[in-house]
Parts: C-alpha cells; sequence; structure tokens
C-alpha cells in the first residue's frame, strides 16, 4: 500500500520542532508498524537524510520503549498492544498516518519521537520496591501461602510496562495508572504491606514533584493501556492513600 | 597453546562452594565504602549484582543503553526459571538438576560451576518472592510449577508467559532502593564502548552518553560486564534490537578470552518470518511443548494442499499427521531439549514438508490439551454429559489460563487464531551459550573484569535447557559474584579513588573518538543494516543450524569481504554530538561483523557435534540413534578460549579441559 506519514521532527529538546510529511510506497499489510518506519528510515538514510529517531527495542511488546502517538492514540488504534505489535493491516492503502512523541510536561522531548521518561524511575526510586535485602537468606518461598485471587491481582498490575501510554493518553497528562499499579501490585501482597502506608505517600509525593496533572476520572489512560491495567488500581491506591494520610506511619 | 586455570576450589564437588566461600577473602564493612564497581547491562545479571554489590556497601555505578534498567531484554523471557525446590516432591534435587543441566549441556560446561548454580538455585525463588515477585500459584496458595524441556521433573516457577519481565523488575525494584539510597549511580542511555586497563587490571570504562554524544570516562577497582549475549550476529534472532556484543567484545579485544563463540541456541518454536523487511524474529515460550503436539502432514499432497490454501490443518485426519518428535523420541516426545527440536524441524522442512508458503513451519497443535483440559474440568464442574462444543470450551478456558498472553501475541503478530487452527512455528536464533571466559569466580582473564549471565560461557555447555537462563542470571547477581568479587578487591582497600586524568584513560577515549569519527567522515553509500543483513545471511546459511568445512570455509571468506567493504563504504548519518541511533548501530554492526569470523573459525576447529553446535561431518551412521548428533570426548572434551591477536582468523586458541567426576559422560539420548 502507499501511505502519507506525517511525522513530528524536532531536532533536540532546545529546537520547537514541527510535522514534515514522507511519502512512503510499497508497505507491505504484514509489516509491524516498526517495520514500516524501519522502511522509511532506510529510504532517508538512502537519501543522506537523517533518519526518524524513536525508541524501541524488544518489538515484542514487553520492554516498554516504544512510544508513538499515532493518529491521536497512543500506540496507535488497536486495543491492548504496543506500538511494535501494531502491523499495517489495520491500516488502508492512501491513508494519511500522524505520528508524534507522547505529549506530557513530565516526558520531554528528546529528539523527534524520542521522550525523557526518566520521571517514571524516580517515583520507582521513592518507593516501588520491598525492603529486603538479596541475601537469599529469607524465609521459604512457600512459608506464607498467599490466596491466588490475591497473587493473581498483583501480578495482572505488575504486568506495567512503563510505557507512557496512560500518561500520554491522558487530558490532564497524570500518571496515576502507572503508579497505582506498582501500589497495588505491593499493597496486594503480604511482603509488601509491612511498608504500605511510607510507600504510597512517598510515591504519589515524587509524582507531584515530577508535575504529572491529577487524576479525573475519565479513564482513557485504561483504555490505551497495552497491558490493559485496570483502574480499580487508581481506586486502591486513591483508598491506601487515605488511610496513609488519616492515620500516618 | 596454554592451559587455563579456572581455579576450582578443592574437595568434594558438594563441598567446594560452601569450602570456597568460607576461605575467601573478604572486605570489611567500612572498606567497602571506598570501593567502586561498575556494571555495564542492567539485565538479570547486571540489575542483581549492582544491587547486591550496592546492598554489601560497595559504591557502584551501573550503566545501559536503554532510557530504563527495567528494558533490558531479561523482561521478555516468557516461560519460567528453575529452582530444585522438589515442591511437587517428583524426586528432584541439586544433584538431579546438576545432572540435568550438564546432560542437557552435552558434557561441555564446567562441572564445578553448574554444580554451584544448582544449589543456589533454590534460594533465588525465596529472595524473589521476598520481593513480592507474583509467581503463578495454586489454589491452596502455595507456588505452581510446570515443566521444560529435557528434563523429567517440574521444577520451573513462572508467572504466565512474562515471568522474565516479573524477575527483572524484582532486581529493578532492588536496584531502585539502592539507586534512592545514592548507592548505586544510575547512567540510563549510555553505552560502553571501551574497557580501560591500568597495569594490566581493568580500572574503568569510556562510555558514549547517547543523548549528547559526550564521551565519558568512569573509573572503578573492578569492571562487571553483564551485558547479554550476542544473537543478533545473525541480523533476525528473538534479541531486541539493541542487544549487542559491543561490552564482551571490547574486553575481548583488551585481553579478555571468548570461549566457545560458536555454541548457539536456536530455539524450536519461534514465529516464522513473513517477508525480507522482517526486523527481529517473536519466540513462543517452550512451556507450550507441555501442551502443544508438533506436527507435518504425512503426505506431500496435504502438504501442498495447505500451502495453496486448499486444505486447512484442522482437516487432516490424526493418521495423516506425522508427530514427527513423538515418533523419533517415545521417552521424551514433545519435550526433547531445544537443539534436538529445532533440528528435527529443520529436517522435516529441508525434505519439503514445511506448511507455509516460504517452506519454513511446522505446526504447534493444541487440540488435544484443549479437550483434555476440558473433560477434567467438565469433570470437577459436575457437567458429566456435557457436549463436544462445551467440552471444547472449557478446555479452551484452562489453555487460556495458562497461555492466554502468549496466544494473544501469536494472534496479533498472524492474524491467525491460535484456538482454532494450530500455530505456525520455526527455529530462531534466540541464546548464545559462548562468551567471555572466566574462572569460578566469574573473572575473566583480564584481572579485576568480570562477566555475568549470558556474557559468560560457564554454565550451559553446548546447549542450555529451558529456563535455565533466569536461574544463572540471577544466581550470579545475587549469589555469585558478590562473594568472589571480594576476594580481588580485598587487595584495593588502600588504592583509593582510580583517577581518570591519565594516560591510559586518554589513550582509550582517544581510540573510541578516532573509532566514531571514522564512521561518521566515511560517507560511504550502503546503510548499517545493510552490511548487517548480509552478515545475518551467511551466518544463518553457514553458520547455522547445521554446518560443515566448506560451509564455513566459505563463511570466514565472506564475513572478510563484508567487513573489508563496511569499512569502505558504510554511510553513516547525523553526528557526533547528538542522539545517533544509525552510528551506535555502527559500533555495534562493526563488532559483530570480527565476532561473526571468530565464531566460524571456533564452529570449524570443532569438528564433533555436540549440543546446538552440529557438525554435518559428525553425526551417528548407523544403530538406533543414526543421524543423531555425535560428540567426540576423546579430542573435545575442553572449552575453546580464543585470545584476541589483532584479526579474528588468527585468535590464539587456549584449552580448559573439562573433567567429569560426578557425571559419567554418555550419549544424551532421549529416545
Amino acid at each position: 500500500m502507499k501511505l502519507t506519514l506525517k511525522i513530528w521532527r524536532q531536532k533536540d529538546s532546545n529546537d520547537k520542532g514541527g510535522i514534515k510529511t514522507y511519502p512512503l510506497d510499497n508497505v507491505s499489510e504484514h509489516m509491524s508498524f516498526l517495520e514500516m518506519m524501519d522502511v522509511l528510515n532506510e529510504e532517508l538514510v538512502a537519501k543522506g537524510e537523517v533518519p526518524v529517531a524513536f525508541d524501541h527495542d524488544c518489538r515484542e511488546g514487553i520492554c516498554g520503549s516504544c512510544s508513538m502517538h499515532i493518529n491521536g492514540q497512543p500506540h496507535g488504534p488497536d486495543n491492548a498492544i504496543t506500538t511494535c505489535q501494531l502491523h499495517m493491516r489495520s491500516f488502508n492503502d492512501g491513508d494519511t498516518i500522524y505520528i508524534e512523541p507522547w505529549r506530557a510536561k513530565g516526558f520531554p522531548v528528546i529528539k523527534d519521537l524520542v521522550v525523557d521518561r526518566s520521571a517514571f524511575d524516580r517515583i520507582q526510586h521513592a518507593g516501588g520496591f520491598v525492603s529486603v535485602g538479596t541475601s537469599g537468606n529469607t524465609q521459604d518461598a512457600n512459608a506464607i501461602p498467599i490466596p491466588k485471587a490475591d497473587a493473581d491481582k498483583a501480578f495482572d498490575a505488575a504486568t506495567c510496562i512503563g510505557c507512557g501510554a496512560c500518561v500520554a493518553a491522558c487530558k490532564n497528562a497524570s500518571a496515576m495508572l502507572f503508579v497505582s499499579a506498582k501500589v497495588s501490585q505491593f499493597a496486594l501482597l503480604p511482603q509488601g504491606k509491612v511498608e504500605a502506608k511510607r510507600r504510597v505517600l512517598s510515591m504519589v509525593e515524587q509524582m507531584d514533584k515530577e508535575g504529572f496533572g491529577n487524576c479525573t476520572n475519565t479513564g482513557a489512560c485504561s483504555v490505551e493501556c497495552p497491558k490493559e491495567i485496570s483502574l480499580e488500581n487508581i481506586a486502591r491506591m486513591n483508598r491506601e492513600y487515605l488511610k496513609a494520610s488519616v492515620s500516618g506511619e | 597453546m596454554s592451559v587455563l586455570d579456572a581455579k576450582i576450589p578443592e574437595g568434594p564437588i558438594k563441598d567446594k562452594w560452601t569450602n570456597h566461600k568460607n576461605k575467601i577473602n573478604l572486605v570489611n564493612p567500612a572498606n567497602k565504602r571506598l570501593i567502586d564497581v561498575i556494571v555495564v547491562g542492567t539485565g538479570l545479571a547486571g540489575g542483581s549484582a549492582a544491587a547486591s554489590l550496592s546492598e554489601m556497601g560497595y559504591n557502584v555505578k551501573a550503566f545501559c543503553f536503554q532510557d530504563s534498567p527495567r528494558r533490558a531484554h531479561s523482561i521478555a523471557a516468557q516461560g519460567g526459571i528453575n529452582a530444585a525446590k522438589n515442591y511437587q516432591n517428583d524426586g528432584d534435587s541439586t544433584y538431579r538438576l546438576f545432572y540435568d543441566t550438564v546432560k542437557g549441556g552435552d558434557y561441555r560446561s564446567r562441572e564445578a560451576n553448574v554444580y554451584r548454580l544448582a544449589e543456589v538455585s533454590a534460594n533465588i525463588i525465596d529472595q524473589c518472592v521476598a520481593q513480592g515477585v507474583p509467581f503463578a500459584r495454586e489454589y491452596g496458595g502455595l507456588l505452581d510449577n510446570r515443566s521444560f524441556g529435557g528434563v523429567l521433573v517440574s521444577r520451573t516457577f513462572y508467572a504466565k508467559g512474562q515471568t522474565g519481565q516479573q524477575l527483572l523488575l524484582g532486581a529493578y525494584s532492588a536496584m531502585n532502593r539502592q539507586i534512592g539510597k545514592g548507592k548505586i549511580k544510575m547512567y540510563n542511555r549510555h553505552e560502553m564502548l571501551e574497557l580501560v586497563k591500568v597495569d594490566g587490571k581493568a580500572r574503568g570504562i569510556i562510555a558514549r552518553n547517547l543523548v549528547t554524544g559526550e564521551i565519558e570516562r568512569h573509573s572503578a577497582h573492578a569492571v562487571v560486564i553483564a551485558s547479554g549475549g550476542y544473537g543478533n550476529v545473525f541480523f533476525l534472532s528473538t534479541n531486541a534490537m539493541g542487544s549487542n556484543v559491543t561490552a564482551a567484545w571490547r574486553v575481548h579485544k583488551k585481553g579478555a578470552y571468548f570461549a566457545n563463540p560458536c555454541y548457539t541456541q536456536i530455539h524450536p518454536t519461534c514465529i516464522p518470518r513473513s517477508g525480507d523487511y522482517q526486523s527481529k524474529l517473536t519466540l513462543m515460550s517452550e512451556s507450550l511443548r507441555n501442551d502443544g503436539r508438533i506436527w507435518v502432514p504425512k503426505n506431500m499432497e496435504d502438504v501442498q494442499a495447505i500451502r495453496k490454501g486448499t486444505k486447512k490443518p484442522t482437516e487432516l485426519t490424526e493418521d495423516e499427521r506425522d508427530y514427527y518428535l513423538e515418533r523419533r523420541y517415545p521417552a521424551f516426545g514433545n519435550l526433547v531439549p531445544r537443539d534436538v527440536a529445532s533440528r528435527a524441524a529443520k529436517e522435516r522442512c529441508d525434505a519439503g514438508y514445511g506448511v507455509n508458503e516460504t517452506g519454513e513451519a511446522v505446526y504447534l497443535d493444541f487440540s488435544a490439551a484443549i479437550m483434555r483440559y476440558g473433560k477434567e474440568k467438565a469433570t470437577v464442574e459436575g457437567e458429566y454429559d456435557a457436549s463436544e462444543a462445551r467440552i471444547r470450551e472449557l478446555g479452551e478456558g484452562v489453555i487460556e489460563a495458562k497461555y492466554g498472553n502468549l496466544f494473544q501475541m501469536y494472534q496479533k503478530i498472524t492474524d491467525d487464531n491460535p484456538y482454532k487452527t494450530p500455530m505456525r512455528i520455526y527455529p530462531a536464533v534466540h541464546y548464545t551459550m559462548g562468551g567471555v571466559w572466566v574462572d569460578y569466580n566469574l573473572m575473566t582473564t583480564v584481572p579485576g573484569c568480570y562477566a555475568a549471565g549470558e556474557a559468560n560461557f560457564s554454565d550451559h555447555g553446548a546447549n542450555r535447557l529451558g529456563a535455565s537462563a533466569l536461574m544463572q542470571g540471577l544466581a550470579d547477581g545475587y549469589f555469585v559474584l558478590p562473594y568472589t568479587i571480594g576476594d580481588y578487591l580485598s587487595d584495593d582497600i588502600r588504592t583509593g579513588e582510580i583517577p581518570t586524568n591519565t594516560p591510559e584513560f586518554e589513550a582509550a577515549e582517544k581510540e573510541v573518538k578516532d573509532r566514531l569519527e571514522s564512521f561518521i567522515n566515511n560517507k560511504g553509500t550502503k546503510s548499517v543494516d545493510h552490511f548487517h543483513r548480509r552478515l545475518g545471511k551467511v551466518m544463518w546459511d553457514k553458520v547455522g543450524m547445521s554446518r560443515n568445512e566448506t560451509g564455513l570455509k566459505e563463511a570466514i571468506a565472506e564475513i572478510q569481504q563484508i567487513r573489508e567493504e563496511f569499512y569502505k563504504d558504510v554511510f553513516v548519518p547525523g553526528g557526533m554530538d547528538e542522539l545517533n541511533p544509525e552510528l551506535e548501530k555502527a559500533c555495534r554492526v562493526a563488532d559483530f561483523i570480527e565476532l561473526g569470523e571468530l565464531f566460524a573459525v571456533d564452529a570449524l576447529h570443532r569438528t564433533e557435534s555436540c549440543g546446538g553446535h552440529f557438525r554435518e561431518e559428525s553425526a551417528e551412521e548407523d544403530g538406533p540413534q543414526k543421524g543423531e548428533a555425535k560428540r567426540d570426548d576423546k579430542n573435545f572434551a575442553y572449552v575453546a578460549a580464543w585470545e584476541w591477536t589483532g584479526n579474528p582468523s588468527e585468535a590464539k586458541l587456549h584449552k580448559e579441559e573439562l573433567t567429569f567426576n560426578d557425571i559419567e559422560l554418555k550419549q544424551r539420548s532421549y529416545k
């Protein structure tokens, strides 16, 4: 198929940036979206131009690197997938496709479609862990049975890949879904309960410091989330936060 | 040719690690504050090592080329992690895990290291559970296990199809705790481009800040390379796009021997390629072989009808299917080790029975498992007279609970529904058992330079069993390296900070800058990917699943040709002082080309077949094992460790003789 690509180009964080148009021919419907971008970049290199920079690595939907806003949607039109899993069969011959970076104050653009998501790391530094040493001299793994339902819920929350689509989808650029996924994982497990209060308070504090907006229960984050992280996690984090704020540590 | 000393401790195998830990030198807690350690790579091995070393008190500087340590490619491991817990009471033990791993590795791994791995395996699970890793559980609340290829027990712990992700996030969380305390200084989007040696010891690295392009000097008292494997030398592999050999290759060129480069694992269950634009291959976890049956049609007419689209696989009766693994290996069936399963798929496809347009695919079929689970579930639910459709529905539910995300991933990529029609799979390059040579302490032949995880060579021999990579990465990082590195660092308590304004750092930095400038100024006509694809094709065609002398010699000549053309004609757009992915790729591909040549040289010198290395000249000629790989223990029971001398083809061979005191060398039979 034949496509018209409208891609955000921005030389570096100081550049103002803007949309540039690239026609692209001979796109196969079996290609992944990023393979289509590879073909474009190969053409640009052949013409001696600077290719479009974008983050990508595993190309199987798990590392969370890829991060394209496609036709106004994080990770493009299909649900429950990352950009690297999107295939060109989701588009039609003759389509015009707009490709932009995540847009959020907390995620400044580094170049073209590459943004700086280190704010997510800093939120994790604030409390996204269980304070246990790595000595291995802990109790036997089966010493504390955990109800399967709790373990499964904790797992579902833990499948967040930290891509940032939730922030990009939110009109307030809120990071609540991301933060609540980690808070929930640990709040649901006995190992994490010990520090639950301190964790939720300090992670939320860091989230606010990073300039992410507030949650107004629109739910766009969960709809666009490639891992379908549930809104229930936000509700759980709000409960945890309220409890911790009222009762203190 | 010299003989390498692996520094294996004395004593019976089951006491070696304990005795060694009791005797090695320690660094006292106050002195650890005075010592810096660099860790390159933040996957399971690097992440866990960084966390443990900093917890112990060392100052750690950790580097990853991704934008966050959480994105290292360990994250993509699907199936599980082995541990000799014997929770299933099926007779598992440290010895049995040790035995299975040595046998699975086709008797080309170091006994003492493997025993230690098996010994610490149980602790890994305890550790991860304590960190809040949400492993799969049974209804009683205890941990669940599954079974993997090449073994007869259920010892694999898992978190659906995202075990690697959950374990890596566990290690990442342990790192985060230390980063928050300032004990780990994390350098994201940084790539190590050179090792710096001072007085023969590893004392630092030169790294490029990938955002600004700045070339930085970083010093330390020891350097740990945990940069993963080199499967991307094949261009197409299941590795992430950024996975590369550069850190490992740079230490090799500075004196670290590179061991068994030709030992590569070709994973049997990957999604077949669909076109020339293909950028990578996707793995379907081996755990699927627990419930999936592998087959191709018996009759050529059916193969042709399927390829034309006039017949569907589901229309073939049981009699018309060739379950070739069950036929050839009745004892292990679909659960034979990876190398055996891969070669068997290639054998059928080479014979013309491949089931897709390219002729390179076999079926992985879940219909039998769906019906079996459906019946069980119907009984449990009290639906004794459930219809076939109802049984199928219940069975699909069970399969979804076990493999839901894998099935979803398959469907997204191929647009086929694997609940209704069998998956199509084909082998792909997945893991490299070879790597930087290390002794029992995980130290390379450069003093103070260590290698951990997939980047080293030590535990998997010529073939790795499923669910053992995660085990080894975490064992090295959490439990082995933090102890053994102290033995070396105990000499450094009075050294003080290593200055970076020395001639050694200056020279290494200049080397890097010259290399980068030469790429930018080359102004050739072809992209980096052009050369990488060509290299990959030579590797796959002639140094791939099966190898012979003629092909390997051709490959060496062709790779040399590619190297020459690469330096003459590569075009790298953009500049040095900016985010420049093409420049990053150029550095990596330059190293892949050199490694590829050494890889072929190693495969050529090893005239036996063993594990993932299949030499066509060395196969059983008759008897029940006809056509299977033929090992040559008399001449090849050694580790081939290659020393850089300026040219891959002139690398100098050093041998570490492998002795097996606790396991009898046998032909690996899975019949």
